[in-house]
């Protein structure tokens, strides 16, 4: 039992950072632009994809760094030509502006690698068990995603809390009309923010493409739980974002490991039920329903704590 | 570029349905080719392909050329519905498909209203793969014919195995959350209970189909179960990455499987190094001592980069000729007449019987593991080294379980 609390966790913060890594950027741009970028998740695909491409050409360490700059300078080229001629036509138009790209990006990755999963491999020097706890070994590429995670984590936050850089974005999250007001560029403070969101994502899809599968529905996959995260998180608080980023890897992973349901707890159904719907939801698992609650979490948040966890603005 | 790209998107649709229909017997391919189904659909076109091309190089269907078109049902029912009538529409009059039963069982039902509501343009479904038992019992219709064994034959299969390995003690069963994981998951409580009283299940976890990337949260659980064996139905990505997984952890136990041989499979069992210790019950392996099979999957391996996954759909494929010739027809309705009952020399070796009752196809069925290779095993599997051992064959009249379907014939 211990065994699998310990491994849970660590499988559990694992999922929870690389949400982060992607959610961060995410939380950032809401706020800034007031809009939920729907492609977000498609950068975390396209990061997976370049890195791929890079590592085969170049090696997975030049496409650690390539891969990012590459996704982040697209990412900017977007927000510069795309987002910010939209956004004269309002909220509404900006949104279906990404809803849209999110399906020109993953069309145009099936053009250029194919619609099934590509062969993208960790590389052979982190391809060997870190340590083995109760007999379990644990993956040193997984450590190594945990330690880019953390790493990335602490250099964002040094940057927002400790440099002047930081300090304008911070303000522009919360009085953005004020900071322009101040006579700082923000159109470019918006550039800077998209692209580096993006790039971030892209991160997260290079060091998550080996171990996870890296195919054109990978977006699709994680795009729905990145929003969830935002919200639970609470807009445009990354302390906020980190939490939930957590606190959702951890659900889900100890969700799965628990096979508690209401039989378990009440005892069989009486058999005048057995053929009915009750008799489903009765005997459904915890674990079954693993892949929702992240979900029932943000109707729960919706409802009780609009703001998010660490939210201060309610819109 | 642009001026291409429209010049094509004009072009393609006029030269798909300018294909002359009488001059080629078209087979529809529904199956995955993108998302997590994928990896397994386009190994399958590819088979299908080259059965094609055998077909056609020994003069075709009743002098016709065979051509498979190739649609996306992305793994969805709804999807695959789309895609049928698409199909149909351009006047393909036989379906074929395998991934995923809660599709074939969407599938069956769409072709049997079809057919009853156009009557003279009846489509065919020959189903490759896809085997939840409903499709041959309660939902089972005239026009769908199953070259795969079900999945309550197959762990009939496995289980008279397991019987015979004392070894086993605690058992862990996953399956992906679906009707075909579900059936797994009862049929092997049910036999297991049966025929070994004394093993324990000490696991019985489903999870979504085609959808996790990362298993580990899952074998945490099992290592935890204490499980000495685990028993599952997972196909495609829902495998490979389940062993993965396991590799990773290092967890070292027996597998009992329908599907360890399909794409990343072998790759993962080697990396887990469970030499011999992953067990797979199919119509066929590639290392069986049969010329025949073995010619052919030289030359299956010649040309693509993959092994024969699908001796089923060889018998398909090969059925489908001598039923047409048998009919001297490729009218639907009259090559399913020639189908029923047809008994036929099986690609593995062995006879083979269409069974009329509910169009279950019954074969001899080989329970086999994968590992280290002795003369006997000529071909490894995925260029790991590694080969299909044999194990054991189960004659199919032990796999003859009853039927409850009530065919309808058209009259």
């Amino acid at each position: 039992m211990l065994e699998l609390i310990v491994i849970s966790t660590l499988n559990g913060v694992l999922f929870g950072m690389l949400l982060f890594l992607m959610a961060s950027g995410l939380t950032v741009i809401f706020s800034m632009l007031g809009v939920l970028n729907f492609a977000h998740a498609s950068f975390y695909m396209l990061g997976a994809f370049f890195g791929f491409q890079i590592s085969r050409w170049f090696g997975f360490w030049p496409a650690l760094v390539i891969a990012p700059l590459l996704a982040g300078a697209i990412g900017a080229a977007v927000e510069r030509y795309g987002l910010r001629r939209v956004h004269k036509n309002g909220h509404v138009a900006e949104l279906l502006f990404t809803f849209g790209l999110a399906f020109a990006i993953e069309e145009v990755v099936q053009i250029i690698w194919g619609k099934s999963p590509v062969d993208f491999r960790i590389p052979p020097s982190l391809d060997f068990p870190a340590f083995t706890i109760f007999s379990t070994n644990y993956p040193a590429y997984k450590m190594f995603m945990l330690l880019v995670s953390i790493v990335i984590f602490a250099a964002l936050l040094i940057t927002l809390k400790k440099t002047r850089i930081g300090l304008i974005v911070q303000a522009a999250l919360t009085h953005p009309h004020m900071v322009g007001h101040l006579g700082h560029n923000v159109g470019r403070i918006f550039r800077l923010v998209f692209g580096v969101g993006t790039a971030l994502a892209a991160v997260a899809g290079v060091i998550a493409g080996p171990a996870l599968v890296t195919q054109a529905n990978m977006a699709g996959l994680l795009g729905p739980i990145l929003f969830v995260v935002v919200v639970v998180g609470g807009l445009g608080s990354l302390p906020g974002a980190f939490v939930a980023s957590l606190l959702i890897g951890l659900v889900q992973t100890f969700a799965v490991s628990m096979n508690g349901s209401l039989s378990g707890a009440f005892g069989p159904l009486s058999p005048d039920y057995a053929a009915t719907w009750l008799a489903d939801i009765w005997n459904v698992t915890i674990a079954q329903i693993a892949p929702i609650m992240p979900y029932v979490l943000l109707v729960l948040i919706l409802i009780f704590r609009p703001m998010g966890l660490l939210g201060t603005r309610d819109t | 570029m642009r001026k291409l790209i429209m010049a094509a998107a004009i072009a393609l649709p006029v030269f798909g349905t300018a294909a002359i229909a009488q001059e080629t017997v078209k087979i529809a391919y529904i199956d995955p080719l993108s998302g997590g189904g994928a990896s397994i659909g386009e190994i399958g076109l590819k088979t299908f392909q080259f059965l094609a091309e055998e077909l056609n190089a020994k003069g075709g269907v009743l002098g016709k050329k065979v051509e498979i078109v190739a649609f996306d049902n992305k793994t969805n029912p709804q999807e695959s519905l789309i895609q049928a009538q698409k199909a149909i529409d351009q006047g393909i009059r036989i379906l074929t498909q395998g991934n995923g039963s809660s599709v074939a069982g969407a599938l069956t039902d769409f072709v049997s209203k079809y057919n009853e509501r156009n009557p003279g343009k009846e489509v065919l479904y020959f189903n490759y793969a896809a085997v939840d038992p409903v499709l041959t019992n309660e939902k089972c219709n005239f026009w769908h014919f199953r070259w795969d064994a079900n999945s309550d034959i197959k762990m009939e299969a496995l289980t008279n195995y397991m019987k015979t390995a004392p070894a086993i003690k605690n058992v862990y069963l996953i399956n992906q959350d679906y009707s075909f994981g579900q059936s797994v998951r009862t049929a092997a409580k049910a036999m297991l209970g049966a025929k070994r009283p004394d093993i324990k299940i000490v696991g019985d976890e489903l999870h979504p189909l085609l959808k996790i990337t990362d298993f580990a949260p899952y074998i945490a659980k099992i290592k935890a179960s204490g499980a000495d064996t685990v028993v599952t139905g997972n196909w495609g990505q829902d495998f490979a990455l389940l062993l993965k997984a396991s590799a990773d952890a290092g967890l070292k136990l027996n597998w009992y499987t329908y599907y360890a041989g399909g794409t990343g499979g072998p790759t993962a069992i080697k990396q887990a190094n469970l030499n011999h210790q992953v067990f797979q019950v199919g119509e066929g392996i590639p290392n069986l001592d049969n010329k025949p099979s073995q010619e052919f999957e030289k030359a299956l391996r010649a040309k693509y980069d993959f092994s024969l996954f699908y001796p089923r759909a060889v018998n398909q494929m090969r059925m489908l000729a001598a039923a047409a010739d048998k009919a001297k027809s490729i009218d639907p309705v009259k090559v399913a007449l020639a189908l029923e009952g047809m008994e036929f020399d099986v690609f593995n070796g062995g006879k083979g019987n269409m069974r009329k009752d509910d169009h279950q196809f019954f074969q001899p069925i080989y329970i086999s593991s994968l590992g280290e290779r002795s003369e006997k095993e000529p071909f490894d599997e995925e260029k790991t080294g590694w080969g299909w051992k044999l194990i054991a064959k189960i004659e199919p009249a032990q796999t003859m379980l009853p039927t409850t379907c009530k065919m309808e014939r058209p009259k």
